[in-house]
């Protein structure tokens, strides 16, 4: 069974014929939401941000409304930022760069109106560097609005002035990171601000007050700018409204980018139905639900949720992995997250041991160097995943992981400390016997004097 | 002087109610809870927090338990049985670096939560050290080693290879590098942008192989780069003068100025055994705050230099002998006699200790000499601490009535050639010659008796040298450019015969004047501040560590030159 999409953002992804330029975009109803929202005044536009409770794409869910709502344009004397954040480097996670490829026009026309609602003069988009083509398009992509006038002076004749600049990243994942993104703007290392007091909203880029969305997350503002604030919040669940990129890889059978109303598949239908199930007749171990920072979801797993009987009671629920609903809360209910939309699926065959030292390598290279337990405890993690991979395991290693992630998470300046540990929490402490069977069979051949080769 | 202070309170009087570690106190408002757990008498070890210095909050060797007031419906604190507030403890540690008191918070500065923290930073910190100490310099005041001890396990679950950098690295003119043992806290870069503006330093590569470096092709070795070997928490930074000299552990402390310049930095003198091994500063934040300048700093070698005068030197026949105190004094005292006081000229130095001057002064007064004027010795001023100033205590010269600012000086070259001037009293080692009266006048002169420290050109003339202390060496006490008493203290003695100069002066007198009173430094200070207004009511115990300002002087007197 085939369940369909809901694609509002996707809308015209891959449609027959639709192309990235403007003359297309605009034939198609772009920029009509522009006149719209400038029309109705920064304010009006907030608010029904606000009513939309559209939460950010970016990772950590955030309420935009919220995030806006720090900074009142009527009261701030000094300029305020707008940055898109485009860096999209969690690995599993590929919609931005769909958004970005293939419709750069929408993403522009969600990142003017919500530049205007916040009072935004000058505006940055800070894309991958890797997104080499990416970044052609979106000059061209400015540079096709600006002709047309809905970027520069005077949009429109409505006496509102904006500038984007676009920003090539500086090759690291830590550069998606909000603060660190805002220094590498600044020209500097993306070495993660403190908070407090560095939060964006009051001292971000230049010290203004900054708002930092993600790609899918201004996109999401020229339709609720379409539909309104409380018919956009109808799309999905209470408090999870919307619609949801997701990014499906690993052992299924269609690996790809789905776009659904927040909650509407669950975790099964998606794997299953939308993906049509585990590739080679293979059977589902594992899958990581939201970019592979997430904590890692085991077959067979049951989660206890808070549910409403039919008298409006709350009471506790058991869900099967394959019942989870794709939305934040859920997922977070199941102690995953929904976080950047990465789905990873590995199928029966995978090797649990060599995932997560494969996961734990990725995070040791791109830590910034900048807070003790993070620059130090990731690459150890990693220096003893490989070491147990390569077959010199000891009998107290997954002990010890246990125990440097532990140290890692919740103690670092920023959340890359805890996209770090808790692969390695939820490997170790779903899986451990596959650790403890490596180790084991290894066990004579285990020497403590033998270090790992990797550095 | 420093871009913050974040151990000096906006306003120390207005106070608000924290908790630390169950007992409720008053600190001042918006102070961080590093500095207010210290005043609690509370330690929280800390890497890369530095009151001077920028918050960066990386090294998280600070965190600790927040708590903050629980709020009732009414949205008001709910108090408890003590009338305080009662506290909503975070789940998550916070780091105090970076945290401001707030009414009503909640500190725990020892929890087991807390005592975890520090554990793992000291494990990780540790993991990829070199564990070098048996020949590291910081060894014995090295933050790694005392935290180690304190919050530490001693023990290591490390088996991995360590990663590798980039070891004896040559930073600058002064400065080595170890990669290894750097803890990446930041500090020296900090000093070095945010003080120095001098943005030299940085660190490239990532994660756990991130490294400290100067920027290509650019060294550090800006005037002040030594500070940052003093607030480098571990042996990463070493200066290259000290290390390898000696233990720290085995220097004898004594705290003094510096005496380079008219700004007179407070500093310690590392010693052991009469040997002069190191300057650091010492904090005074009416002068130096936590700093001083390379050149300060470096500028004691000379305490063991082969020019130094260990002996008092005759001249005869042309020729300068080695001889003997009573003699020296004899012979400058019969020579002084036979030439008439108006005849006679008298450098005192700006290089002198207060008590040195006034027993010079009351040898002028009872000589009837008038003729007395200092040697300028101007330096290169920098906008920080270093004064244009090359005296010490040139204030110290006008307050006594002794200088002119060099504008007798000038003329007594032509009036010891006109036989005006027939003799000549050098003080403090200055080196007239430099000066401007050439080798040639002095030649001229009936009488010439320099005390000093080195030879150079005027002592090669003397008819008599009496051979003096340097700083180190002497204790007494100055003003400096801004109008600061302060104290410096003998660390080890002078050379050979060579004597404080006061002792000098006043035996002269002595032989002179058939008269003294002056019996020690202390009385020395004693009839000085019984005859000089400025220091009236003043003893040395008042006077301090850290001085005390006795006239205020905004804008040091670089005026001089003119
Ligand atoms: C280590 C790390 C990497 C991140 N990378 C990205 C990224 O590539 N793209 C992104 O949009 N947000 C990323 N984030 C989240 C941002 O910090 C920020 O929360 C987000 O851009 C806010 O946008 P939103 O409110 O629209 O979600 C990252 C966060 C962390 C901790
Ligand atoms: S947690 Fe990691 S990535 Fe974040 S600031 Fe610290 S070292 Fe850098
Ligand atoms: S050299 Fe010293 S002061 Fe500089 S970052 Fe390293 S540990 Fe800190
Ligand atoms: S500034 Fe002057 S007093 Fe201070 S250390 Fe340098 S030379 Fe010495
Ligand atoms: S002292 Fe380093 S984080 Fe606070």
């Amino acid at each position: 069974m085939a369940i369909t999409q809901h694609r509002l953002i996707f809308k015209h992804i891959d449609a027959p014929g639709y192309t990235r330029d403007i003359a297309c975009y605009r034939k198609h109803g772009g920029y009509e939401m522009l006149k719209k929202g400038l029309g109705m005044g920064g304010a009006a536009i907030r608010e029904e941000v606000k009513k939309s409770q559209l939460r950010g794409r970016g990772g950590a869910g955030f309420p935009t409304g919220t995030k806006w709502g720090f900074i009142d344009p009527s009261k701030v004397t000094k300029p305020i930022y707008l940055i898109c954040n485009a860096d999209e480097s969690e690995p599993g996670t590929f919609k931005d760069r769909q958004i970005i490829y293939k419709d750069p026009h929408q993403l522009i026309e969600g990142m003017i109106l919500s530049c205007f609602a916040n009072g935004v003069k000058l505006a940055y988009l800070y894309i991958r560097c890797e997104f080499t083509e990416g970044w052609r398009i979106l000059e061209t992509a400015l540079a096709e609005a600006k002709a047309a006038g809905f970027l520069g002076k005077d949009i429109l004749k409505s006496g509102y002035d904006l500038e984007i600049h676009v920003h090539r990243g500086a090759g690291a994942y830590i550069c998606g990171e909000e603060t660190g993104l805002i220094e590498s703007l600044e020209g500097k290392r993306a070495y993660p601000r403190i908070k407090p007091p560095y939060f964006p909203a009051v001292l971000g880029l230049y010290m203004c007050p900054t708002i930092v969305n993600n790609v899918e997350t201004l996109c999401n503002v020229r339709h609720i700018v379409e539909m309104g604030g409380d018919a956009y919040a109808k799309i999905g669940r209470p408090n999870n409204t919307g619609t949801r990129l997701l990014c499906v890889s690993g052992d299924v059978v269609r690996p790809g980018y789905y776009e659904f109303p927040c909650g509407a598949v669950t975790l099964g239908q998606l794997i299953y139905d939308v993906c049509g199930g585990i590739r080679n007749g293979r059977k589902l171990k594992a899958v990581i639900p939201g970019g592979s920072s997430a904590k890692v979801l085991r077959a067979g797993e049951t989660y206890k949720m808070k549910a409403k009987d039919i008298h409006g009671n709350t009471v506790d629920r058991e869900v099967r992995l394959e019942d989870l609903p794709m939305d934040f809360d859920s997922l977070a209910a199941a102690g995953s997250m929904a976080g950047s939309g990465g789905v990873i699926v590995m199928d029966d065959t995978r090797d649990m041991v060599e995932c997560l030292a494969n996961i734990s390598a990725f995070y040791a290279h791109e830590s910034c160097g900048q807070c003790t337990p993070c620059r130090e405890g990731v690459l150890w993690l990693k220096k003893i995943l490989a070491r147990i991979a390569e077959g010199h395991g000891k009998e107290d290693d997954p002990a010890l992981l246990r125990d440097v992630a532990d140290r890692i998470a919740g103690r670092t300046i920023c959340a890359f400390g805890e996209a770090a540990a808790w692969p390695v929490q939820s490997f170790i402490g779903k899986f451990k016997e596959e650790f403890q069977i490596r180790i084991r069979r290894n066990g004579t051949a285990a020497k403590t004097d033998t270090v790992s080769l990797t550095h | 002087m420093n871009p913050w202070n974040h151990d000096v309170a906006k306003d120390e009087n207005d106070l608000v109610d924290v908790q630390v570690d169950g007992v409720w106190t008053r600190m001042p408002r918006g102070l961080n809870v590093v500095e207010v757990a210290q005043r609690a008498k509370k330690f929280i070890p800390h890497y890369c927090y530095h009151p001077k210095l920028s918050v960066v909050g990386n090294c998280r060797m600070c965190l600790f338990e927040m708590g903050t007031p629980k709020m009732g419906p009414d949205r008001k604190p709910v108090l408890g049985q003590d009338g305080k507030p009662e506290i909503a403890w975070m789940p998550r540690p916070q780091i105090g670096c970076a945290t401001n008191i707030t009414p009503g918070m909640g500190i725990k500065t020892d929890s087991p939560l807390v005592k975890d923290c520090r554990n793992g930073v000291m494990e990780f910190l540790l993991i990829n050290h070199p564990l070098d100490c048996t020949i590291c310099d910081q060894a014995g005041e090295c933050k790694l080693q005392e935290y180690s001890v304190e919050y530490g396990t001693g023990e290591s679950r490390f088996i991995e290879n360590k990663v590798k950098k980039p070891k004896n690295v040559d930073l600058g003119a002064r400065i080595v590098l170890d990669d290894e043992r750097c803890i990446l806290c930041s500090r020296c870069v900090r000093f070095s942008s945010e003080v120095m503006k001098d943005d030299v330093l940085g660190f490239v590569n990532r994660g756990s192989h991130s490294t400290l470096t100067a920027y290509p092709g650019k060294s550090f070795d800006n005037a002040y780069s030594l500070n940052t070997v003093d607030i480098c928490p571990v042996g990463a930074l070493t200066s290259k003068d000290f290390r390898f000299q000696m233990r720290v552990w085995f220097l004898k402390e004594t705290k003094s100025i510096c005496t380079s310049c008219g700004t007179g930095c407070n500093v310690t003198i590392g010693s052991r055994e009469g040997k002069v091994h190191r300057l650091t500063p010492r904090e005074n934040e009416a002068v130096n705050s936590l700093w001083m300048c390379d050149f300060g700093r470096l500028n004691f070698h000379f305490l063991e230099s082969k020019d130094r005068l260990h002996r008092p030197l005759l001249r005869a026949a042309g020729e300068q002998f080695p001889g003997t105190w009573a003699d020296a004094i004899q012979r400058s005292a019969d020579g002084l006699k036979k030439v008439k006081p108006e005849d006679i000229a008298v450098v005192a130095s700006g290089r002198l200790t207060l008590e040195e001057l006034f027993v010079l002064k009351r040898l002028v007064t009872e000589l009837g000499v008038t003729r007395v004027d200092t040697v300028l010795n101007l330096g290169q001023a920098d906008n920080f601490l270093r004064s244009g100033d090359g005296n010490p205590n040139r204030r110290g010269t006008e307050l006594l009535g002794l200088s002119s600012g060099g504008r007798k000086l000038g003329s007594w070259g032509a009036e010891i050639e006109s036989g005006k001037i027939k003799a000549l009293l050098v003080t403090g080692g200055e080196d007239v010659v430099a000066a401007g009266i050439s080798a040639a006048s002095l030649a001229k002169l009936e009488l010439l008796i320099v005390s000093g420290i080195s030879v150079h050109e005027t002592t090669r003339m003397a008819h008599v040298v009496l051979p003096g202390a340097a700083f180190a060496e002497k204790t007494g006490s100055m003003v400096n450019v801004y109008g600061r008493l302060q104290r410096m203290t003998r660390a080890v003695p002078p050379p050979g015969e060579a004597r404080e100069e006061w002792t000098i002066l006043r035996d002269l007198r002595i032989a002179l004047t058939g008269g003294n009173s002056l019996h020690s430094v202390e009385d020395v200070w004693k009839s000085m501040a019984a005859e000089v207004s400025q220091f009236s009511g003043l003893s040395w115990a008042k006077i301090g560590d850290l001085g005390i300002q006795i006239e205020s002087v905004s804008q040091p007197a670089e005026s001089v030159t003119g």
